[in-house]
């Protein structure tokens, strides 16, 4: 468990990140956080020819706040952007997200950005960032492009990010009014990764009747799966919801494979449970944002 | 007076240097030294057709390369088979490096010596074996069809079978009123400490002196094995451990491949080696334990009697057998827990798999066993619609009855024979604990809240303190200091702690004076090893009787000294004094420099020791010829069989109804080891016990494929439970002393683990209704069975099921 020889990078700043990933090219590998990364490094499961560390980089550690969106630049931490009060009133899937994501020292390390890049199935980042029609801004020594969080990943461990590119930030859009979240899972163990989750957003109208519902589920496909529930719930009161339909919709949705923590039938089952719990919640939330605001 | 330090919760003296960092475990050792890589079979089952180590000699940094072909003659032979017994048909042992044939995935093949293990790793990479597959057997059914075997000229797989009886079971059966039949699975575990395994090895070419550290439980057995290897005098080698990140069974394994080898490496390069085993190593390289299948048959009375017992287990044994047939003989014996068994017929067949070797972790075989007797209490009272407490109870031997002697071998070779214990008495307590008799008004309050609660319980005996034997050294040193040693290693245990107060009791010394060492072949040179939780029982024995001779020795000196009859004096406080008056007293220091007449004064306080200061009795010689100068006492603990401690877990369970995930709400023990020397370090001991038990219960299995690829080596998948996942613990003792040794103590240290898989299998069974029969059992199994129990509820008399054999 040791890593075969590598360069190592430290750039001060974003350009000189850009400059050494084009001249690298396939051969070196960006280290933020390296909660991921070093393990694959000792395991050898990753051999690039060079590290570019993030770590020193002046900047590139800003949350941004603003009327339509939280940014979240390449260099800030799980836990950060968990404490930070002004992002749960903003987005709060994300808060609700991120307290299932692995234990405090992970979170201390890991970075939001690397997650989603990173691309593990069951990661909840990337389903965060795609339930709500979030985006990447990646950069590249000759140009920049964003890229829907629902295209982003390709892939189990693969997100659309070429070997020059930095994935400078991951910008999550503030719901509409009216709009409630909830994200559920179930691990084995206290944050580990899960055995599936499922994040919920649902909208409703002046009623209180739901206008729009959509979940995300992870753990149990290759990147998550986004299945739209709007049809299924339309027009259904708040506090009479009926949601066998939409839970059916969810289990067709899905496929998982048998593995060694569970079996698919299982997966499905619990995926099952946890959409209807997480509807349910997001529907109370929900009413409650509208209380709110 | 001194105030008694025996049986109080003495804080960890080990504890502060460990917990700040300051512990000096193997990988602390050796800066300067070379590091082992070595490689690894990535097969389950393969012929070696060649080695290329081409590439690898370009590595920088790379020293050396072996294969077994260019080792020594005596290291080309087959590693010991340690613990030899008449089962055995055909026990094999792995080769230090590969011969020609690997048998399970991670066996060592190649050796690399570079400067550091980066380098190593790089050789390995580049080291070409060239392997010819062969079909592997995985798992023990796969092993007893015998379609393909293991090893050559073994073709029914079995490395050893062993039938032991009480009376005549298979009558008792026909006879009974109630007979039920079943069929029992436990995955795969194992040890994992935090440390893993790891050698340091030193050759001193100008003292022709060896010294190994080693991370192991076995010192004294690692030192003889290294010489025998090596073919060096044993005076030539010493075997030192460090502090030891835990063992858990594991280290009590060797010699390791790499214990024979890194010595060896060392002294052919003149230069310091070590191998430290990384965590993949150590799941695919260390062993396991656990895998049983079982196969019971009962027959009993109306009241739940058990009239009968027929046994059959199916025990994997791995690849070889290097530690005989000590797992199963302990399920065969242990299995009996506290229970009155007349008729019992109980065979064990151990196969061989394309797996890595099994051998004892924490309970040895005794979870296995306790699983097995407590899920067929809890078929009988399912059967008889009773309570479960009910028929434990009918079943349990009564404190008159004992001593009891089953008439069974246990593993030491010596009788199956209960001395003490009130086992009565321990499911009374328990049922109090954990408010057995109030369940039923929980589950029903919980089920109006739409929680699924269930309660469980599961009994054991546990023998503790085999022999052969263990020792220990005190000595007073002239500045006071109380020096004590004893052979056997530490893992964890507290033992630093627990002699101290057993030798500042004994000489009235303050506990501070008093430094323990263990595990060092230098210090102390016979001993067994820290297995069995034995190291109280049989050290501390050891130790307290070394300690009564240190103690009459400083009798004695002092009533010469001060012209008083031993019977008039005491130690205390640091002193020999007269009792009932404290001022008339000699320092016990002073007694300790009395005790080695000396010619010179090195120093001042020397001075009455030498020949013109003390008014010698000129007629006797200053060294008397039933005397040694010194204060200090050796002695050895031997017992003519082993003392059994007992206890009982209950554990309350919520399963949610809909993702079946289970929730440990209560977990109660009543445990009974005899008198405590530390209370405080037997529930520390206890608790890690639980833990690891939730961990077999819940969590814990190796996943091997059919190809006998290991899927789940490393901690991201072999799922050891985290503090967030073990429940608080009340915990409650009995003390039924051994009459066995003088402190009247039984063994603690893997007590804890023992019934967990059973308490838990029972509780969930009786939240969910379904019948739980193979652990462990994780939401997805709990899903499962809660489904097939939807579909077979209709099916009348499904207790009854027929199992191949
Ligand atoms: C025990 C454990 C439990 C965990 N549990 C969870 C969990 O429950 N949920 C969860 O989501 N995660 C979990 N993680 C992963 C954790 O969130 C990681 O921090 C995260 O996946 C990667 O972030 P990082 O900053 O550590 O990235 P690194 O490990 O440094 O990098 C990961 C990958 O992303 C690339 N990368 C990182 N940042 C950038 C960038 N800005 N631009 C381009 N490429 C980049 C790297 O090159 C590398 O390929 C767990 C990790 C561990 C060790």
């Amino acid at each position: 468990m040791k890593p075969p020889p590598f360069a190592y990078h430290a750039p001060r700043t974003v350009d000189g990140v850009l400059a050494a990933l084009a001249e690298l090219g396939d051969e070196g590998k960006v280290l933020a956080g390296g909660q991921s990364l070093v393990p694959m490094l000792n395991m050898r499961l990753a051999q690039p020819e060079a590290l570019v560390d993030l770590s020193r980089v002046d900047g590139l550690d800003a949350i941004e706040v603003t009327d339509t969106h939280v940014r979240v630049e390449a260099r800030v931490t799980h836990e950060r952007l968990r404490r930070d009060p002004r992002v749960t009133p903003a987005v709060p899937l994300l808060r609700q997200a991120l307290d299932w994501v692995a234990h405090p020292v992970i979170r201390n390390r890991g970075t939001s950005v690397g997650s989603i890049v990173h691309a593990d199935p069951a990661a909840e980042l990337p389903a965060v960032l795609g339930l709500l029609g979030g985006h990447m801004e990646l950069r590249r020594v000759d140009g920049s492009r964003e890229v829907a969080g629902r295209d982003y990943l390709l892939s189990p461990l693969d997100s659309d990010t070429a070997p020059e590119e930095l994935a400078v930030a991951a910008v999550f859009p503030r719901p509409s009014a009216h709009t409630g979240s909830s994200f559920l899972e179930l691990a084995r163990r206290h944050g580990d990764y899960a055995l599936a989750g499922v994040g919920a957003v649902v909208r409703l109208d002046e009623d209180r009747r739901l206008v729009s519902a959509e979940v995300a589920c992870i753990g149990v496909g290759g990147v998550p799966v986004y299945v739209g529930l709007t049809e299924a719930l339309r027009g259904q009161p708040h506090d009479a919801l009926d949601l066998a339909d939409a839970v059916g919709l969810v289990r067709a949705a899905i496929d998982p494979s048998d593995d060694i923590h569970a079996t698919g039938a299982y997966r499905t089952h619990l995926t099952g449970v946890l959409a209807e719990r997480a509807l349910t919640q997001a529907t109370a939330h929900a009413t409650h944002e509208e209380i709110a605001a | 007076m001194t105030t008694k330090l025996f049986g109080t919760p003495v804080a960890r003296s080990e504890d502060p240097r460990l917990l700040r960092g300051e512990g000096r475990y193997l990988d602390d050792l050796g800066h300067d030294a070379y590091h082992v890589g070595i490689v690894r079979s990535p097969h389950a089952h393969a012929r070696i057709l060649g080695i290329d180590v081409t590439a690898a000699l370009e590595v920088p940094g790379l020293i050396a390369i072996h294969t077994f072909d260019d080792l020594p003659e005596r290291l080309r032979e087959p590693l010991p088979l340690l613990i030899p017994h008449p089962s055995i048909r055909d026990g094999r042992t792995q080769y230090v490096l590969a011969r020609d044939e690997v048998n399970y995935l991670g066996e060592a093949v190649a050796m690399v010596i570079a400067e550091d293990r980066y380098a190593a790793e790089d050789a390995l990479e580049l080291i070409d074996v060239d392997y010819e597959p062969l079909p592997p057997v995985v798992g023990p059914e796969a092993a007893r069809a015998a379609e393909r075997t293991v090893h050559a000229g073994i073709d029914d797989n079995v490395g050893a079978r062993y039938e032991q009886t009480i009376g005549d079971a298979a009558a008792a059966i026909a006879d009974a009123p109630n007979v039920l039949e079943f069929r029992l699975d436990i995955e795969r575990s194992a040890s994992m400490p935090m440390e893993g395994r790891g050698t340091l090895a030193r050759w001193d070419a100008d003292e022709s002196m060896l010294r190994v550290h080693s991370s192991t439980q076995a010192p004294t057995s690692v030192r003889a094995a290294v010489a025998a290897y090596l073919e060096l005098p044993l005076q030539q080698v010493e075997c030192v451990t460090p502090d030891i990140g835990g063992g858990f069974g594991v280290k009590i394994v060797h010699p390791w491949p790499e214990e024979i080898l890194v010595p060896w490496a060392a002294r052919e390069l003149g230069h310091p080696v070590k191998f430290v085993e990384d965590r993949r190593e150590h799941f695919i390289s260390a062993t396991h334990e656990r895998a049983q299948v079982q196969f019971l048959k009962v027959g009993f009375d109306d009241d739940g009697r058990i009239l009968g017992l027929d046994v059959e287990l199916l025990h994997d044994h791995g690849a070889y057998m290097p530690y005989g047939v000590i797992v199963p003989i302990i399920t065969s014996t242990q299995l009996l827990g506290p229970y009155r068994i007349e008729q019992y017929r109980v065979v064990f067949d151990s196969v061989y798999t394309n797996t890595v070797p099994v051998t004892p972790y924490r309970g040895a075989g005794r979870p296995q066993g306790c699983f097995a007797m407590e899920r067929t209490m809890d078929r009988i009272a399912r059967h008889l619609g009773k309570d479960r407490t009910d028929v434990r109870r009918v079943n349990m031997l009564e404190p008159e009855e004992l001593p009891y002697d089953y008439g069974l071998i246990f593993q030491d070779g010596r009788p199956y024979r209960y001395d003490s214990g009130d086992f009565p008495a321990s499911l009374a307590k328990l049922k109090e604990l954990v408010d057995w008799d109030g369940f039923e008004a929980r589950r029903e309050a919980a089920a109006a809240e739409g929680r699924l609660l269930g309660i469980g319980m599961a009994a054991y005996v546990e023998g503790t303190g085999v022999g052969p034997y263990e020792g220990g050294h005190v000595l007073v040193e002239p500045n006071g200091t109380v020096q004590v040693a004893t052979g056997l290693s530490t893992q964890g245990q507290g033992h630093e702690t627990a002699f101290a107060q057993i030798v500042a009791d004994e000489l009235g010394v303050p506990f501070a004076s008093v430094r323990v060492v263990t595990g060092d072949t230098r210090r102390f040179r016979y001993a067994v090893g820290t297995f069995a939780s034995r190291a109280a029982v049989m050290s501390g024995n050891a130790i307290h009787l070394a300690a009564v001779k240190v103690k009459d020795k400083a009798l004695k000196i002092a009533s010469e000294a001060l012209e008083v009859d031993v019977e008039d004096l005491e130690l205390a406080e640091g002193q020999v004094r007269v009792k009932g008056s404290p001022e008339t007293a000699i320092d016990l220091n002073v007694v300790a420099t009395m005790s080695n007449p000396l010619r010179y004064a090195f120093d001042e306080s020397a001075r009455i020791a030498t020949q013109f200061a003390t008014p010698a009795s000129l007629d006797r010689p200053p060294v008397g010829d039933d005397d040694e100068p010194g204060l200090e006492g050796t002695d050895y603990y031997s017992p003519v069989s082993s003392t059994f401690a007992n206890g009982m877990h209950a554990v309350e369970v919520a399963i949610d109804p809909q993702t079946s995930d289970v929730t440990i709400e209560r977990y109660a023990v009543v445990h009974d080891c005899g008198t405590l020397i530390n209370p405080r370090i037997v529930e520390g001991q206890v608790l890690g016990g639980v833990a690891q038990g939730v961990g077999g219960a819940l969590y814990e299995r190796m996943a091997y494929d059919a190809n006998g690829q290991l899927n789940n080596a490393s901690f991201m998948d072999f799922l050891i439970p985290y503090s967030t996942e073990v429940p608080h613990v009340d915990i409650d003792h009995l003390e039924t002393p051994s009459p066995l040794n003088p402190l009247g103590i039984k063994g603690a240290g893997e007590a804890g683990v023992i019934p967990g898989s059973a308490a838990i299998a029972s509780a969930i069974e009786d939240a969910i209704g379904a019948r739980v029969d193979a652990m462990p059992i994780g939401p997805a199994q709990v899903h499962a069975l809660r489904c097939a129990s939807d579909e077979r509820s209709a099916i009348p008399g499904r207790d009854r099921v027929e199992v191949p054999r």
